[in-house]
């Protein structure tokens, strides 16, 4: 089982840091991963992304241009990389940054509220976990915990009081999704 | 245990034999340098501050491209042959790999003062605990006499067959000043080796600057020699000192320009 | 005790670097590679080394050139720019025979270029860079695991042959992260005795030690390049590395290395879900050059086809390789820009069948 997923949005948003979390989870589980960033000084202020590998097998190339799942967090990565999700992909979208919806008709849009419940579980920092659980809802390509087991390897000694909150988040963006579906 | 860690231990000569003899720590050959040059003094002043102090299993030199890239063919220590401007690049990782060792770089103008002004600056910018020695004769000798950056106004070299004309070269460099201003030079200092007596003031500043390298005091050691070419200067030895005194002493003034602070 | 780690690869090439006794490191800042400069700032000073964040690129040149003279283990690390900065007194490391790390994370060029990965260092790398006859050795990783393996691989070889060894990276390389594990290795097992030629001090016993390039008599010189020459010949025959992917049945082959190798791998995989026979040959090492392996494969495949960041370096070492025995294309894609695996393919359709018709 392989997952390709590009991650993208504005410098600032936590896009890196939820690639790396979800990079680091699956080598916590063992599997293969990678972790390419987009860099320079686009990302000053500018637009981020990463492209993060999961797989059960040796990860040939680390530089891919089609994805299985997109995580959209503003509206100029939307335009980049709408088209690029596969065929019966996933496309998750934060709704707050996005103003013009997406269109594809072949792929699963999931339109996620991270940044209003971020808001209401009081961290603004928080919206890339939430955006993280959403992506473990849709696809469960980790565990949370693994996830939480990357976030004590990922965040310095001295942020690791926000694990908690971190958890929070993370289930809410699952529960999110199952909303999002019965609804 | 090396002799830097165990405080300094000065050899003091009472045979007048071993005063007129060649210094142990100087190789037994002919240097190649011009009659009447001033580098083969200022090396064997070095070698005798390295015999007396003792310092000859410590002593690394790093020798410039100029007239004395061969230095390491006259100096009885173990010596490394920089590129053109960087002896002082090179003397920062010998020192930082072995800061217990006694480090120096030997260079002339256009090696120290145009080359090389960038590593010049920075090196005494950072303090490197090294000893500088600056041999200023104002003319680049080993290719041919062309206008140094020290050459003075006025001065006819291969290069400025009318003169220095400062609307077209620019000014003579005065860069002993300029690196005095850097809090990372420790002792700065201008001397002559164009008689004895200078000779002997000269020793005194070499003998000064490696004490303090050895003491750890905390900054570089800068010793400017203006000296003579009489070769490029196209003069006799003699006439090229009476050069010294009547011209270049007049725009290079002698003397110590910054000592380290009375303890 | 050897966990695995998530890290970009400038970090895990830093972090090989002072595990494997690393005591002198002197850099500039420059995009791609500054990560590794700030690792080894904040990490070798504790843990006993020597760092100098040096006025220029030459500057740090100079001072590895000075620290590599006294025999312990030192590096600078650059990008393209900072590397063409660097080459003169490469030239005088490599002839004076002196033993140090050399890191390039190549950007796209020429001139100030971009920032984005690159192969366009190749040549410089590879075929001196700087004056006279010289050699560096030249690695070439594509993973992370291998920017860390190759620094220990690295330093050794720098010792053993007295001689610079160059890691040319790219930029994707050295920000994208991957878990690394990072080798049982005890620099002191891998010590290597400098004494009779290092400048370290005289002791009464020896001649003082003079490290040169300068021979002003032309046998002299001559002799000297002679010395290198045989070195380099040694190299050639020891130290050529290379990974063979798919290529036991293969009738077509790809040749790339570094980042480009991962994307031709893929390239590969697709090809092969098709149906196609190709296979990867990918150079660990870039000098010395794997060109045995070459002119075998030259003799059963029908074509290769080389894959580069850079409008064609490699490609001539695969043709003198090869020796006209079988047409070899190139494709290659400049600026920054990384070649993506669905177009390596469409490349390899096209000259596969173009060689099918000569073939035929």
């Amino acid at each position: 089982m392989k997952h390709e997923i590009i991650i993208a949005g504005f410098g600032g948003q936590g896009v890196l840091s939820m690639g790396m979390t979800l990079a680091y989870a699956g080598m916590v589980e063992g599997k293969e991963v990678s972790w390419m960033p987009s860099y320079g000084p686009e990302m000053r202020g500018g637009t981020a992304n990463c492209t993060v590998i999961i797989s059960d097998a040796i990860i040939s190339s680390p530089i891919i241009n089609s994805y299985d799942m997109a995580v959209i967090l503003n509206q100029p990565s939307m335009e980049k990389f709408e088209d690029s999700v596969k065929e019966n992909g996933h496309l998750l979208f934060e709704a707050n940054n996005i103003m013009v919806k997406p269109t594809r008709q072949n792929v699963t849009i999931h339109e996620i509220p991270a940044m209003i419940e971020s808001v209401k579980l009081e961290n603004k920092k928080i919206m890339n976990m939430i955006m993280l659980g959403s992506i473990l809802a849709v696809r469960p390509i980790v565990t949370i915990k693994s996830v939480l087991e990357a976030l004590k390897k990922v965040l310095p000694d001295r942020h690791h009081h926000l694990i908690p909150i971190n958890e929070s988040a993370l289930k809410r963006g699952m529960e999110l999704v199952g909303e999002l579906t019965t609804a | 245990m090396s002799a830097a860690s165990e405080g300094i231990q000065c050899a003091y000569i009472e045979d007048l034999d071993e005063v007129w003899a060649r210094p142990s720590t100087l190789i037994e050959t002919t240097m190649h340098y011009c009659p009447g040059c001033g580098h083969s003094v200022v090396h064997r002043l070095i070698m005798e501050v390295i015999r007396e102090l003792n310092i000859q299993e410590i002593a690394i030199g790093v020798a410039p491209v100029g007239c004395a890239v061969f230095a390491y063919h006259y100096m009885d220590i173990d010596m490394q042959e920089a590129a053109h401007g960087r002896a002082t690049a090179v003397a920062t990782g010998i020192k930082r790999m072995l800061p217990d060792r006694m480090v120096f770089t030997y260079q002339g103008d256009g090696d120290l003062a145009a080359i090389g002004t960038a590593e010049t600056i920075h090196t005494i910018n950072r303090g490197e605990n090294i000893v500088m020695v600056f041999i200023n004769n104002g003319i680049y000798g080993m290719t041919g006499g062309q206008m140094a950056p020290t050459t003075l106004e006025g001065s006819i070299t291969s290069t400025t067959p009318s003169g220095r004309d400062l609307a077209m070269h620019g000014h003579p460099l005065k860069i002993t000043e300029m690196i005095a201003m850097l809090p990372g030079a420790y002792y700065v200092t201008r001397q002559a080796v164009n008689t004895a007596k200078a000779v002997r003031k000269t020793k005194r500043a070499l003998m000064n600057a490696f004490k303090y390298q050895m003491e750890g005091k905390g900054g570089t050691s800068f010793i400017e020699v203006v000296s003579n070419c009489p070769s490029g200067w196209k003069m006799t030895p003699i006439e090229s000192n009476q050069w010294l005194e009547n011209h270049i002493f007049k725009n290079f003034e002698l003397g110590d320009i910054k000592t380290p602070p009375k303890e | 005790m050897n966990t695995k780690v998530l890290m970009k690869g400038n970090e895990a090439l830093a972090e090989a670097a002072i595990r494997a006794g690393l005591k002198g490191y002197f850099g500039y800042p420059i995009t791609p590679q500054s990560e590794l400069l700030e690792y080894i700032s904040r990490e070798l000073p504790k843990r006993g080394g020597s760092f100098i964040q040096a006025e220029s690129e030459i500057a740090a040149i100079n001072m590895v050139y000075g620290g590599a003279g006294t025999g312990e283990r030192v590096m600078t690390s650059t990008s393209s720019p900072g590397y063409s900065l660097m080459q003169e007194c490469i030239s005088y490391i490599a002839c004076a025979e002196l033993p140090c790390l050399l890191v390039n994370v190549v950007r796209g060029g020429p001139g100030l270029g971009t920032i984005q990965p690159s192969q366009g260092d190749y040549f410089q790398a590879v075929k001196g860079g700087g004056h006279g006859d010289y050699r560096v050795i030249v690695l070439a990783p594509n993973s992370v695991q291998e920017m860390a393996d190759f620094t220990y691989l690295g330093m050794d070889l720098a010792d053993q042959y007295r001689n610079p060894v160059l890691i040319l990276a790219d930029g994707a390389l050295g920000q994208m992260m991957e878990p690394v594990i990072f080798p049982d290795y005890n620099p002191e097992d891998h010590k290597v005795d400098h004494s009779a030629w290092a400048t370290r001090g005289k002791p009464n016993d020896r001649d003082h030690n003079v490290i040169t390039t300068l021979h002003l008599v032309s046998e002299k010189m001559e002799e000297v390049n002679l010395t290198l020459q045989e070195k380099y010949r040694t190299i050639v025959q020891n130290e050529v590395r290379y990974e063979t992917i798919e290529v036991d049945d293969a009738d077509f082959i790809i040749v790339a290395f570094g980042l480009t190798s991962r994307v031709a791998h893929k390239s590969v995989e697709l090809a092969r879900a098709e149906g196609l026979k190709v296979g990867l040959l990918r150079p660990q090492t870039l000098f010395p050059f794997p060109t045995n392996i070459l002119s075998e494969l030259a003799d059963r495949v029908r074509g290769m086809l080389v894959v580069e960041m850079n409008a064609g370096q490699m490609v001539e070492d695969v043709r003198l390789a090869v020796n006209g025995k079988i047409p070899v294309s190139f494709h290659g894609r400049m600026g920054g820009i990384i070649p993506q695996p669905e177009e390596i393919l469409d490349r390899i359709k096209l000259v596969y069948n173009v060689n099918e018709m000569e073939t035929a």
